[in-house]
């Protein structure tokens, strides 16, 4: 589903190299999960991915269902079926998160030539999806994000991925800043979303988060590039020996 | 041996020339007399002038208009479907035909033109009163200039609650056409009105509010301008509000060749309300000015000042906006905020806050800023799918959020809102 060959990647300001090469392929119906140290260019990849401005790809490609995902706008690649949960979810003031909903997922239908949801269908889809995330009606009535904690801003990025539906999610350190209990509601609203047409990566820095998660790859990121991949006995290993240990031993 | 020229008594003098005094009796005619001798002894305001400093007032006090197209209402008329009463001036003259019945339940309404050759009339303790009341310390020679010249208007004083507004409905037809208008509201002890303008009146208009709101009344304000692009408008709103009286103003305002709202409100009895706000959007060729001067000479009394403009295409926006705190207005609560969205490079926003205070016991804030849309927000609304033009739109509507809340009628905001969002789809 998606495939990502040789990828290269600069700051656009400072012409400073964050990814080398990298190589990944994420099959749908798989959970591939990517670690690494801070700085090893795991949130640059988010960003890419997404569309964000401010990095250059100075060589290789990155496609989504044989389509060339980098010649794509953010919102094409959101219709194309990508979805990024941020690491730090955007305050937006004044816009509220039911009108944010529901406009995404009506441009959405509209760039793919569907037809808009109806006013009914769409409070049941939200109403639902909600209550599995414990997200009550006052914060479906605020501005999107705004005066949201740490963790229900993080239950809210999993609220878009479930009403928008798109067949590959990437999630960018969903866990930080999140309690236990927290990480559990997250974790169970990634999990109700895994089935075969769709493909999560799952970007983080602890392991703890793929307890909930369990992934079937896991793969090391260092340096901009993947030094080593395996299955979730790998992010065990990371527990327990640091990344110090496996990047000695990857060099 | 010195030449003296004198720019402003000529231009003075220019725009007194070419103006006769409209026909009226007893009460009326001292009121004008002295309205126009304080034209006289101020001046027409130039541009070197300090309080027109960001706007050149020249279009303004020129005796003749320049020509403005008027534009078809694409999104109907302002506040339509809403129950109220009508009462229509195209450019500046009152149609009969296309008003409603001037009869309200709890309100007495006349026509300024109608009332003016009687002995006397309630108006006459208003009528030019705060206006020349509003005067100091900052002269406002086009409000001075209006109650002097004026041919008509509306007069209304409120007993009762009427259950529904008035709506002065102001039509553009004829290309330079240039109206002034002079409206008086009274309203008394415990009573309430909510008074609707709309329209862009004429290619030039010269408009002043008189609005007096006794002990515990309730005055609601919610005007549209717009939305032609080449008219031209200067427009004054003075208010005395008394104790535990409840005083807002809401306008939005739709492009504008030159735009400068002015008002003057008066805080004058303990724990009284002003709000004044105002959202403005402009494309081009848009200079939109609004001018606050709010007067806390009373206790414990509450006021804002909230301003939003959307500039674009070298649009510019000027706000200058003041809160003075009286010796002995102890327990003030002031508030001024103007922010503008920059949509471009070329639009500009100056601002000129000020807060002048003479009382110790007071909370007074005021918060001035201009920028451009957040990237970070535009780009998760886009990972979500939201098109670009779409995302900008929303939060363009999200930044001018702030301003629209402070109209207390929801079924009015959310009119304006559809507008807003109309004017914008139009553009992207």
């Amino acid at each position: 589903m998606l495939e990502i060959k040789n990828l290269h990647v600069e700051l656009e300001e400072e012409g400073k190299p964050i990814l080398r090469g990298l190589d990944l392929r994420v099959e749908a119906g798989r959970v591939h999960a990517i670690m690494g140290p801070n700085g090893s260019g795991k949130s640059t990849l988010s960003y890419v991915l997404a569309g964000r401005e401010g990095y250059a790809v100075t060589e290789g490609s990155v496609t989504l269902d044989g389509r060339d995902l980098l010649a794509l706008e953010p919102e094409e690649r959101a219709a194309a079926g990508l979805f990024l949960a941020f690491q730090y979810p955007v305050e937006i003031p004044g816009v509220g998160n039911m009108t944010f909903l529901r406009t995404a997922l009506n441009a959405q239908r509209k760039a793919r030539g569907e037809e808009e949801i109806s006013s009914a269908d769409f409070l049941r889809l939200v109403r639902d999806r909600a209550r599995a995330l414990n997200i009550d009606a006052e914060m479906l009535k605020r501005s999107v994000n705004v005066g949201f904690s740490g963790g229900e801003k993080k239950r809210n990025e999993i609220l878009q991925m479930a009403v928008l539906q798109p067949r590959m999610c990437v999630l960018d350190e969903t866990d930080s800043g999140l309690d236990v209990d927290a990480m559990r509601l997250v974790a169970d609203g990634v999990n109700a979303l895994r089935d075969e047409g769709r493909a999560f990566l799952v970007i983080t820095h602890y392991q703890r988060l793929l307890d909930h998660i369990v992934p079937d790859v896991v793969h090391i990121l260092a340096d901009g590039r993947i030094v080593r991949s395996g299955g979730p006995e790998l992010a065990r290993e990371v527990e327990t020996n640091g990344y110090a240990d496996i990047l000695a031993g990857a060099a | 041996m010195t030449v003296r020229t004198d720019l402003r008594a000529d231009a003075t003098a220019a725009l007194v020339a070419s103006r006769s005094l409209p026909p009226g009796g007893g009460w009326i005619m001292p009121a004008r007399a002295d309205a126009l001798r304080r034209l006289r002894a101020m001046g027409v305001p130039q541009k070197r002038d300090e309080y027109w400093r960001f706007t050149d007032p020249g279009s303004l006090v020129a005796p003749l208009p320049l020509p403005a197209e008027p534009m078809a209402p694409e999104d109907g008329e302002a506040f339509e479907g809403l129950e109220a009463l009508r009462v229509v001036f195209t450019d500046g003259v009152f149609d009969p035909a296309a008003s409603d019945d001037l009869a309200l339940a709890g309100v007495e309404i006349d026509r300024l033109a109608a009332v003016a050759e009687a002995d006397g009339h309630w108006a006459q303790d208003l009528f030019g009163v705060l206006e020349r009341e509003g005067q100091m310390p900052v002269p406002r020679p086009l409000a001075a200039l209006n109650t002097a010249f004026a041919p008509d208007g509306i007069l209304i004083r409120v007993t009762g609650d009427p259950g529904r507004p008035i709506h002065i409905v102001q039509r553009h037809v004829a290309a330079a056409s240039d109206a002034m208008l002079h409206h008086v509201v009274r309203v008394e002890p415990g009573a309430r009105l909510t008074l609707l303008t709309s329209g862009p009146a004429a290619a030039r208009l010269n408009k002043v509010i008189e609005v007096d709101v006794a002990e515990g009344g309730v005055f609601h304000h919610v005007r549209m301008q717009g939305r032609d692009h080449g008219r031209r408008a200067a427009t004054h709103l003075f208010a005395r509000v008394a104790a535990r009286a409840d005083f807002r103003s809401f306008t939005l305002t739709f492009n504008g060749a030159l735009t400068r709202n002015e008002a003057i409100v008066t805080l004058a009895g303990d724990e009284a309300r002003a709000h004044v706000a105002g959202a403005s959007v402009g494309d081009g060729e848009f200079h939109h000015d609004d001018t606050v001067f709010v007067t806390h000479a009373a206790e414990a009394c509450e006021s804002r000042q909230v301003f939003k403009k959307v500039l674009r295409h070298g649009a510019v926006g000027v706000f200058q906006g003041k809160i003075l705190v009286r010796p002995g207005a102890q327990k003030t609560d002031g508030y001024q905020l103007s922010q503008a969205l920059l949509l471009d490079e070329r639009s500009q926003f100056l601002a000129k806050p000020e807060l002048e205070i003479y009382a110790d016991d007071v909370k007074c804030s005021h918060g001035s800023t201009a920028g451009a849309l957040d990237p970070d927000a535009l780009f998760y609304l886009r990972s979500r799918g939201v098109t670009e033009a779409e995302a900008k739109n929303l939060l363009t509507l999200a930044f001018l959020r702030e301003a629209l809340d402070e109209i207390a009628d929801e079924r009015l905001a959310e009119d304006l809102s559809r507008r807003l969002e109309a004017w914008l789809r139009r553009r992207s």
